[in-house]
């Protein structure tokens, strides 16, 4: 028992990822997608230019998921698997993917809540398997084509950290 | 749960901020705010009662600096103090990397203090995380008061300390912020650690950085 761990994001995988939320995009005419992890820290977004604070949206997001995942078990049920909040113009579907990430999508009346959700079951399968493997590859005590960098991504950097906070 | 991501080249980082109500957590995030330069800093949400008392959460992203070309990006959190917000509290310690404990000084607040320091240890055992292995440091607050209880009497109620087990680590360590006192010291034949401890006024911002960076720091430092 320790505490949360550290993972990590590289570009091979950050671009695998743009690339699901992309298909997603295309193929249910949303207007953008995010992913969000459950500390609430925002890992990508495509689509359309946010005109709000991302990294504000993103902390919500995952206060969000987690409420209502306690709110399913008060109600006898594991979790919500998916979250969908409607509105007069703009509405958003939450879903979560491998227990660890939410992809969020924001749509508007050029799409339907149903096709949204039917698309989304894609990516979520797709991503699931992208994320387990991630994880994994974190949890192993060897990470696979981690080599270079042994002991943490500051390895050695003691000093510079020193520095950073003026001592 | 500290998240590298080497697409963006940043380090994010969750700190929450615990303690009982009332105890001065958000004026902490809110001296933050107000000192660090707006474009280091991301936008304030604070999720709060209309008597402005904490209902979820409080959260402010800063930036503190650059190491290895790497944005070490810190995610401040709140919690609600007050005792029956549990729910919500639980919720937020989530994949934290760092705790900063801040204790009321007042007197009259120290059960209050200390039932807020049981309540932590049990809620980060429910995720499996141990306080005494994380980044983890105590703030007492409102030492300005008159009625502030003195800082060795805070110390043994709210900091007793955990028995190291680890003979590695079973030797005396100075305390880097407070001259002439250890972290790690031998009592009665047991090796006991306690957390780093600050002093602060928060309402002025005295301290508030001082914690703000020992936790920050000690959270780098467990990813060198």
């Amino acid at each position: 028992m320790t505490g949360a761990g550290t993972w990590s994001l590289d570009e091979h995988h950050y671009r695998q990822i743009t690339a699901h939320l992309g298909s997603l995009l295309k193929e249910s005419n949303a207007r953008c997608a995010l992913l969000v992890d459950r500390a609430g820290q925002l890992l990508a977004s495509t689509g359309e230019q946010l005109t709000f604070d991302p990294t504000a949206f993103a902390s919500l997001t995952a206060a969000d998921f987690s409420a209502n995942d306690q709110l399913a078990k008060m109600i006898g049920e594991p979790e919500f698997a998916s979250l969908f909040h409607q509105g007069e113009h703009e509405s958003m579907y939450l879903a979560d993917v491998a227990r660890r990430v939410i992809l969020v999508v924001l749509f508007d009346e050029r799409t339907t809540v149903g096709l949204v959700r039917l698309r989304v079951k894609q990516t979520v399968a797709d991503l699931t398997e992208l994320f387990e493997r991630l994880f994994r590859r974190a949890a192993s005590p060897e990470p696979e084509g981690m080599s270079e960098r042994p002991g943490g991504p500051l390895a050695g950097a003691e000093d510079e950290i020193d520095r950073l906070f003026g001592d | 749960m500290s998240m590298i991501n080497y697409a963006s080249r940043e380090i994010n980082c969750k700190l929450v901020y615990y303690g009982p109500g009332l105890g001065g957590k958000t004026t902490n995030l809110e001296h933050v705010y107000s000192k660090v330069a707006p474009e280091t800093r991301g936008k304030m949400v604070s999720l709060a009662t209309e008597t402005e008392r904490t209902l979820f959460f409080d959260f402010l992203p800063v930036d503190l600096g650059t190491i290895r070309g790497f944005k070490t990006r810190f995610h401040l959190y709140t919690v609600p103090g007050q005792v029956y917000y549990n729910a919500s509290r639980k919720l937020i310690l989530k994949g934290v990397d760092g705790i900063v404990f801040v204790a009321d000084s007042q007197v009259e607040r120290m059960e209050a203090n200390v039932e807020s320091m049981q309540n932590l240890y049990d809620n980060m055992a429910e995720y499996g995380y141990d306080l005494t292995k994380i980044p983890f440091v105590i703030q007492y607050n409102k030492r300005d008061l008159p009625n502030a209880a003195p800082v060795r009497e805070l110390q043994e109620e709210v900091n007793p300390g955990w028995e190291v087990t680890e003979p590695s680590k079973q030797k005396p360590m100075p305390d880097p912020w407070h001259a002439g006192e250890t972290l790690i010291e031998q009592r009665d034949g047991l090796w006991v650690q306690q957390a780093p401890y600050f002093e602060s006024v928060a309402i002025t911002g005295d301290g508030v950085f001082d914690t703000l960076k020992a936790v920050a720091k000690m959270v780098l430092r467990t990813l060198s």
